[in-house]
């Protein structure tokens, strides 16, 4: 059986990592290399490289880490922020990632997720959206969720699909930094009939939250940031959790 | 020495770095001459079926590694196992190196509702008991990503995945062994796969 799996998220910004973490034993805990590492180490079944760098100098110190990180983490990583352009997939993936994660870019050139599904095959491909309500539908956001783009999210994640993006990951900006729980009802309604796997981002403030996501949702992934970089849940004690919940892990 | 063939497809970064952490020696090439003073190669691929055998193609190294697999112990990984195959049905039909008797079907048409690519970290179930896997252990998970599945290759399976129907995910034939998973990409459990392969006389 397909196991679910648990993705934590790190923001990068010029070579550090930005969120505070919790981890005993690291001298330094904004190194993203030692944190991947203790990450791969303590059972993570996917990393998240995040950059949220704006210059060009920031973005050289980025995929200087990321080969550093490729070198001694071997679980999947994925690489998000500032992709643009087949180029910037191409940085990325020669520099040791396994999947690209594509949000405004996609939203500004939707053309880019055929072409970058082509050269680089749909599982490389994941498209991330940022979706809130507002009156009464669900809309992506671009720009990291502060430009209304007037785009259905459900219209959106089934373009992403046919064009060829082999995984969705939605992030809810009503439950983002809430800590009250995943976003059940836009989970359902946003990815419903999608024949893809779907990463679940935004709300995880527990264990409770992950048993919930996965007991009343299809959702593939659970993807959390600062509850696991402050250490309010373990990631080991997370899947046991979940295992005797009756979830699928790899423990 | 561990010749990882580079035909232009692929991440082979992961796979170099995976075996350097074990303390393997290993070498990224096409050439051919570099290829033949190694003891063992590995295949790698992540692509589609047919581009993938172009360039293979392309690169002269065709018939140079069905040879080559005669001789010495022999991986493919992922498409790279599929590559080992007689023929895939992706995009068409096209041969394949003809090195394990079977062919490549698309999983879509295997089961109803089941989400493609089968991406995510899948259990194993041994069939045979084989050296590749003298580390591991019944139910190990490791890390799948694909679209298109083994098919028709009884005689050669080693290991099994269950993701609603039963899907291929290791052969051998002789010194020929391929795994769809990657365990380059698969932890502890890969990486045993890895040191196993290397072991392999």
């Amino acid at each position: 059986m397909l196991a679910k799996r648990i993705i934590p998220c790190l923001d990068v910004k010029d070579g550090r990592v930005v969120k505070g973490t919790n981890f005993t034993g690291l001298r330094d805990v904004e190194d993203p290399v030692a944190l991947a590492e203790r990450y791969g180490a303590c059972g993570a079944d996917e990393l998240v490289f995040y950059d949220i760098t704006a210059s060009a100098e920031g973005r050289k110190l980025f995929t200087d880490i990321l080969r550093r990180v490729a070198e001694r983490l071997f679980i999947p990583l994925t690489v998000g922020g500032g992709i643009n352009s087949l180029d910037d997939f191409d940085a990325v993936l020669k520099c040791g990632a396994d999947k690209v994660s594509v949000n405004s870019g996609a939203v500004k050139d939707p053309s880019l997720i055929k072409a970058a599904a082509k050269k680089y095959g749909d599982q490389c491909v994941v498209l991330s959206m940022d979706v809130k309500r507002v009156s009464g539908r669900y809309e992506v956001f671009a720009k990291g969720g502060r430009e209304r783009t007037g785009i259905e999210a459900g219209a959106w994640a089934r373009f992403g699909e046919e064009h060829g993006a082999g995984e969705i990951v939605l992030n809810s900006i009503d439950t983002d930094g809430v800590k009250g729980g995943f976003d059940i009802e836009m989970l359902a309604d946003v990815t419903g009939g999608l024949h893809i796997p779907v990463v679940a981002s935004g709300g995880a403030g527990c264990i409770k939250d992950f048993v919930e996501l996965f007991k009343n949702t299809d959702a593939d992934a659970g993807l959390g940031a600062s509850v696991f970089h402050f250490g309010t849940v373990g990631i080991a004690e997370l899947k046991r959790e979940l295992k005797r919940n009756g979830t699928e892990v790899r423990l | 020495m561990i010749a990882v063939v580079d035909y232009g497809v692929g991440n082979l970064f992961s796979l170099a770095s995976s075996l350097k952490a074990l303390g393997l020696e290993s070498v990224v090439t096409a050439d051919r001459k570099i290829v033949e003073k190694c003891d063992r190669v590995i295949l790698p691929g992540v692509g589609a079926f047919p581009d993938a055998m172009a360039k293979l193609e392309g690169a002269g190294l065709k018939d140079f590694l069905v040879a080559q697999a005669a001789e010495k112990p022999f991986l493919g990984i992922c498409l790279g196992m599929q590559m080992l195959f007689d023929r895939s049905f992706e995009y068409g039909e096209t041969r394949g190196l003809g090195l394990v008797e079977g062919e490549i079907a698309p999983l879509a048409g295997a089961a109803r509702g089941l989400k493609i690519p089968h991406m995510g970290w899948n259990s194993l179930h041994f069939t045979k008991q084989d050296e590749l896997f003298k580390y591991n252990k019944e139910g190990d998970y490791v890390y799948f990503v694909h679209s298109f599945y083994a098919t028709g290759c009884e005689s050669s399976l080693t290991a099994v995945t269950d993701y609603g129907v039963r899907v291929t995910a290791a052969v051998r034939s002789g010194k020929v062994f391929g795994t769809q998973f990657h365990p380059e990409k698969s932890g502890a459990a890969g990486l045993k796969m890895l040191k196993a392969f290397s072991e392999v006389v």
